[in-house]
């Protein structure tokens, strides 16, 4: 009988076996990156939206308010934050889904503020929510207030809510941080119409607050110009 | 997923890859040994062979096993055939005795022992050269015996030789599985010869020089899996295992998945128990292949399927869970987004699994071609995989908890 064992062939099953996982390797490589590609071109869009609209604010005063179309918000903001969170958790932590991540937190933040600006001067009614998280430690509390945001979010369009990831070294999020007095025992933080709410909070809670800050809004003095130049 | 699981889960499939390609790489060194005969086969000489058919409550089927013994391609007086029922409680005799009168045929009555007991019944009363078994459930081919015969003749240092199994009457979507399963088990087999590695020599036909239990003794009780011990102990003794890819044995298989899973609780409890009782010859290289990948690799695929099925299993459990959870909390449930093919993952296990299921969809159709030439890519090749993936880790682990608490699994 043909005892002998081939242990050539042994040899030659392992290093196929290896080349079949590198091939792996490469192919969950090869589509990352694409994926990485595919984020840098949403966040170049957004970067030209938001340049193109704070030249359309600054030309305002040649501008109807009428002319600040929605198109001046970027819709994509929102898909870009749920891609590159997926990415974080799916990538792995890669040293570009980080730099991304840090240029989101610009975004937003120029989003916000450029938001800000068109709803006082033009009197578009809107809510911000800043909301800041952790991802540093198992963050339930988190997790939960960011799905409560997301459903507040879609129930009332006009409210816009940036999420900062509290860890992230990005000097402009840190000065948000320090405006607000954020503890990093306090997470999740929100901050509403400059209110600052620390730990988790229900969506009825934060609902009557949206609506609150929805009426007064109404109750202002109309800041829109009262003709186009 | 953690770092453990993760490690764990690469070890798992990366045997399992290698198994699957140390397969495809025997096929492609042996290719060409592959015979598929069509006709009549004809043999210089005839040895006289005995084929014993034990039956229990096999009332239903043993007529049809019978009449393709009558009908075999083989001189009928260089075939005996001993009908043996062992204490079957319903008609399974009746029937026997209605075949009492052909002159090679002799019926045997015992009180009900198992199969290996009714077995060694049929070889204490043989008397030729070869000896064969044949399950009371399974039809064989004309040819079936002239070409497994046909192997001794080439080679007479072959000890026993298997047939290829093929279903017959199949009808349900669990049956149709099986069907899938057993064409790559054909595959298998073939390649398991070729590396000399058989480790089991199957009810439905298999033959052996009488000489086997001259120097071996008779069957053995075997954790109702005297089949598979049998092919341990002759590899134990480097008694050469062939398979015929040709010799077709038609065999009836469990139409419902509880009677499907009980059998399997069977198989597998024999095969980790006979690997237990044979612990000692693993790993050494004086018992070949055997010794070396076909029972390391059954091992392999126990331990992989039950683990990949557990780790599903806490994942779909966890998010139930936590949707129950977000709902006792936050009153809603997080709303499905619409598809966006970004978040399909593309990590290197999901490429892995698929070269995985890949390599195990190749293996059945080179298991349908070995057995008959042509090959055909259907649907149920394609699910029944997963269909396997889903139900086949409930007798794995039943199977391994019965070891744990040495519980046998009833024959029927």
């Amino acid at each position: 009988m043909n005892n002998e064992i081939d242990w050539k062939k042994y040899l030659i099953v392992f290093l196929i076996t290896i080349g079949l996982f590198l091939t792996a390797s490469y192919l969950s490589n090869y589509f990352g990156n694409k994926k990485i590609d595919q984020l840098k071109l949403i966040q170049d869009k957004i970067s030209i939206d938001i340049l193109s609209s704070e030249t359309q604010f600054s030309l305002l005063s040649e501008l109807s308010c009428k002319n600040i179309s929605d198109s001046i918000y970027s819709p994509e903001l929102g898909e870009l934050g749920n891609k590159l969170e997926w990415s974080q958790n799916n990538l792995g932590s890669t040293e570009e889904v980080s730099y991304l991540k840090k240029y989101y937190s610009l975004l937003q933040i120029k989003d916000y503020l450029l938001a800000k600006k068109i709803s006082e001067r033009c009197g578009v009614k809107s809510a911000f929510v800043l909301y800041f998280y952790t991802t540093a430690d198992n963050c339930s509390e988190c997790e939960k207030q960011g799905l409560v945001l997301t459903s507040l979010h879609e129930k009332y369009p006009e409210l816009r809510v940036y999420s900062f990831d509290y860890s992230i070294d990005v000097s402009a999020v840190k000065a948000l941080i320090s405006i607000y007095k954020i503890k990093d025992t306090e997470l999740p933080a929100v901050v509403l119409d400059d209110e600052l709410l620390t730990g988790y909070h229900d969506i009825d809670e934060l609902d009557l607050k949206v609506k609150k800050s929805f009426k007064l809004q109404e109750t202002k003095p109309d800041l829109k110009p009262k003709s186009a130049r | 997923m953690t770092g453990i699981q993760d490690a764990i889960f690469f070890i798992c499939t990366f045997l399992s890859v290698y198994v699957q390609v140390f397969f495809l790489l025997t096929f492609l060194q042996n290719r060409k040994k592959i015979l598929i005969r069509n006709g009549e086969t004809k043999l210089s000489a005839y040895p006289a062979v005995t084929i014993a058919v034990p039956s229990f409550n096999e009332e239903e089927t043993v007529e049809n096993t019978l009449l393709s013994l009558l009908n075999l391609n083989y001189p009928k007086d260089k075939i005996k055939i001993f009908l043996i029922d062992d204490g079957s409680t319903d008609g399974t005799l009746d029937v026997m005795r209605k075949f009492e009168n052909y002159p090679n045929i002799k019926v045997f009555h015992k009180e009900n022992g198992g199969k290996a007991t009714a077995l060694n019944l049929g070889l204490e009363h043989a008397d030729t050269e070869f000896f064969a078994c044949l399950d009371s459930d399974s039809i064989a081919d004309s040819e079936s015996l002239v070409r497994l015969m046909s192997y001794f003749e080439r080679d007479q240092t072959v000890m026993a030789v298997v047939p290829a199994i093929i279903v017959c009457n199949v009808k349900s979507i669990i049956q149709k599985v099986q069907r899938v399963e057993y064409n790559m088990s054909v595959y298998i087999k073939k390649m398991l010869s070729f590396l000399g590695a058989i480790h089991v020599t199957p009810g439905p036909l298999a033959v052996f020089k009488m000489k086997v239990f001259h120097d071996l003794g008779p069957y053995r009780g075997a954790h109702n899996s005297e089949d598979m011990e049998i092919a341990y102990r002759m590899q134990k003794h480097h008694y050469k295992i062939e398979h015929c890819n040709d010799a077709y044995v038609y065999t009836n298989i469990p139409p419902t998945v509880f009677k499907l899973y009980k059998q399997r609780v069977r198989w597998i409890y024999g095969f980790i128990n006979n690997t237990i009782d044979y612990r000692k010859i693993f790993f050494r290289k004086e018992y070949g292949n055997f010794s070396i990948f076909t029972v390391p690799s059954g091992i392999i695929s126990i331990i992989t399927a039950t683990y990949i099925f557990c780790i599903m299993l806490y994942n779909i459990l966890y998010f139930f869970y936590s949707n129950i959870i977000q709902y006792k909390d936050l009153g809603f449930l997080d709303k499905i987004s619409s598809f966006d093919p970004f978040f399909i993952q593309t990590s290197s296990f999901v490429f892995i699994s698929i070269f995985l299921y890949c390599l195990v969809v190749f293996s059945v159709i080179l298991g349908q071609k070995i057995v008959n030439g042509k090959f055909k890519i259907s649907l149920e090749i394609l699910y029944s995989y997963l269909v396997l993936g889903i139900v086949a880790p409930f007798w794995l682990m039943k199977a391994i908890y019965n070891t744990i608490l040495h519980k046998r699994p009833e024959w029927k």
